[in-house]
């Protein structure tokens, strides 16, 4: 193990080996891009569930919100078996696309883009809800396409909620552990995330030290989520004047 | 002017209320008068394409809106109607100048050189421009609201009691950019207001509703000497303002029968003004009075004498030109022996002008 930290030998213990590097880097990773992926059918759906008023409603509602209540482990093998190599949509994605998901770290993204859906569509909708559509009929009597209204005056309004949305399944995609281990299992290097890692760490004798360094890791980088999105959240609330 | 003429007849249910509406439109100012619950606003929304009542057929010039036989229905994104809500909807996420370029963006090649500038100006929301909505008063945010209908170059602007959310001061200070509005500008407006003295002083054509049905349709003068309700029944003048006195806060208006005090010093020489005279508030003499307060006395004859039957008369008197309205007792009229073509002096309260 090469030291990261020189000087003080009493601190040797905090430096990081290169497969811990290798965890937190892809736990960053994953956790930005199933966020980013997600975002633009969260967006959608949330959008859908706010305004439409359609048969099956309910029906999707309850889509979204079932990796919230169903156990992760569950969420998870629900995964495997649609979206592993045999899986329903897994076989079609692997021949005619070449995207493989199961035990890559595609895969780990999927599993945490699904864990974290509920949560960014609820915190989207109550925004979109919030809308004052008074102020949406204004601008179309002033010329905005329906697109145009929720380009110009839609979107903007709800950015509170979209970032706050975001932030919310960033969170739960760091911490997500269970799906993850289930659906595409715990490949150091490929699928082994942050939360997979110090599991792991705990498991071997004499892991304890590399489970405190990962642990501190984890609670910096989601106090570091926390006050970036704070900070972004006053920044839009001051432009758009949101109570 | 044809071929901005608009058409509108209007049927529709909702509930108990039905509506069933048919009036035309062209140039100037046309109100839709009547009390809250009467129809107007359910009219003006679907004119704006906001709602898409039943039965209808909407057109303006040669293009048609809505034909419900037909299955036309333009959204309102395409019609090209500015339309001012009571609640000014301001955008709250933009400044005032944002605000009042939006219209105008999705107007694009239509919207001239110069306009913003002119609208500005008319409006007096210069200094304005850089605050955010949030940050004005309900009157500079009905100004700008106006100013953003205005400057998305719309060929009719539809105004649904822009004054209505505002108190007596805010109305005062708004009005006379609308009359600048009505006179400067060669769009024609849609107006919905139950307020008499408002409709009386901007309107050129009032449509008359009430529970859904057009009562009369005419000009203010016409329709409101015949009103329905005593409190708003009336004469409605026009005069010119002649003197403006900036110490007392009052305008001379010359009349064709004279000349009259109305509150109110923001209005320059030369206005041409309309005036209601509220017939509950004009008293009738037959002798000049002396040691008076109320500062207009008005000579003319006595052209009508009208009996509610309910102990109440209707006096018309020829004024110059005008006719003015005044409501007595029958007992007023025994006592003064009140006939046809007697002199007499009508006496209106300056303060009853107050608008």
């Amino acid at each position: 193990m090469r030291s990261r930290w020189p000087g003080d030998p009493r601190l040797e213990w905090l430096s990081l080996s290169d497969e811990e590097w290798t965890a937190i880097r892809l736990s960053l990773w994953v956790s930005s891009i199933a966020m980013l992926a997600s975002l633009p059918l969260g967006v959608l759906t949330a959008y859908v569930l706010a305004r439409g008023n359609f048969w099956g409603k309910s029906l999707l509602n309850g889509l979204v919100h079932l990796p919230l209540i169903l156990p992760p482990v569950v969420t998870g093998f629900l995964l495997l078996l649609v979206f592993g190599r045999r899986g329903a949509v897994g076989s079609f994605l692997d021949q005619y696309l070449g995207i493989v998901f199961s035990f890559r770290w595609t895969g780990a993204a999927l599993a945490c883009a699904v864990m974290g859906f509920p949560l960014m569509v609820r915190s989207i909708r109550l925004s979109i809800e919030n809308v004052d559509r008074k102020l949406e009929e204004a601008a179309g009597t002033l010329g905005a396409s329906p697109a145009w209204v929720f380009a110009t005056v839609t979107l903007p309004l709800i950015l509170p909620g979209v970032i706050a949305g975001m932030i919310l399944s960033f969170a739960k995609a760091m911490g997500e552990f269970g799906a993850t281990i289930t659906f595409v299992s715990n490949i150091p290097g490929e699928t082994q995330t942050l939360s997979a890692a110090i599991y792991t760490f705990t498991q071997v004798p004499g892991g304890d030290a590399g489970a405190m360094r990962l642990t501190l890791v984890a609670i910096a980088i989601s106090f570091g989520a926390l006050l970036a999105s704070e900070c972004l959240a006053q920044l839009v609330g001051r432009r758009v004047h949101v109570q | 002017m044809t071929q901005s003429r608009l058409i509108v007849k209007v049927r529709q249910t909702l509930g108990s209320f039905s509506l069933v509406a048919e009036f035309q439109a062209e140039g100037g100012v046309t109100a839709l008068f009547g009390r809250s619950g009467s129809g107007k606003t359910s009219l003006i929304r679907a004119i704006a394409g906001l709602s898409r009542p039943q039965h209808s057929h909407i057109s303006i010039g040669d293009d048609v809106l809505l034909d419900t036989a037909r299955g036309i229905f333009v959204p309102s994104h395409r019609r090209r109607f500015g339309y001012v809500f009571q609640d000014a909807r301001l955008f709250p996420h933009l400044s005032v100048r944002q605000n009042l370029g939006y219209g105008r963006w999705f107007a694009g090649s239509r919207s001239k050189e110069g306009e913003f500038d002119r609208v500005v100006d008319m409006l007096g929301i210069g200094q304005l421009l850089e605050r955010r909505p949030d940050k004005l008063s309900g009157g500079e945010k009905q100004r700008v609201a106006i100013g953003r209908a205005l400057l998305s170059s719309p060929r009719l602007l539809l105004m649904d009691e822009p004054l209505a959310a505002l108190d007596d001061e805010r109305k005062a200070e708004i009005l006379p950019y609308l009359e600048r509005l009505r006179d400067e500008s060669a769009i024609p407006v849609i107006y919905v207001s139950h307020a008499v003295a408002e409709v009386a002083r901007l309107a050129d054509r009032v449509v008359m509703l009430d529970n859904g049905r057009i009562e009369a349709i005419g000009t203010p003068a016409d329709v409101f000497s015949r009103a329905l309700d005593r409190r708003d029944a009336g004469a409605v003048l026009s005069g010119e303002v002649i003197a403006v006195d900036p110490a007392h806060r009052l305008v001379t208006v010359g009349l064709s029968g004279g000349k009259i005090l109305v509150p109110n010093a923001d209005v320059e020489p030369g206005r041409k003004v309309r005036l209601h005279l509220p017939e509950r508030d004009v008293l009738v003499a037959t002798r000049r009075p002396e040691g008076l307060s109320a500062l207009n006395i008005l000579e003319g004859s006595v052209a009508g004498i009208e009996p509610d039957g309910e102990g109440m008369v209707r006096i018309r008197i020829l004024c110059g030109a005008d006719y003015i309205l005044a409501r007595i007792t029958a007992l007023s009229v025994e006592r003064l022996d009140l006939k046809l073509s007697l002199p007499v002096f009508a006496i209106v309260k300056t303060v009853a002008l107050q608008r």
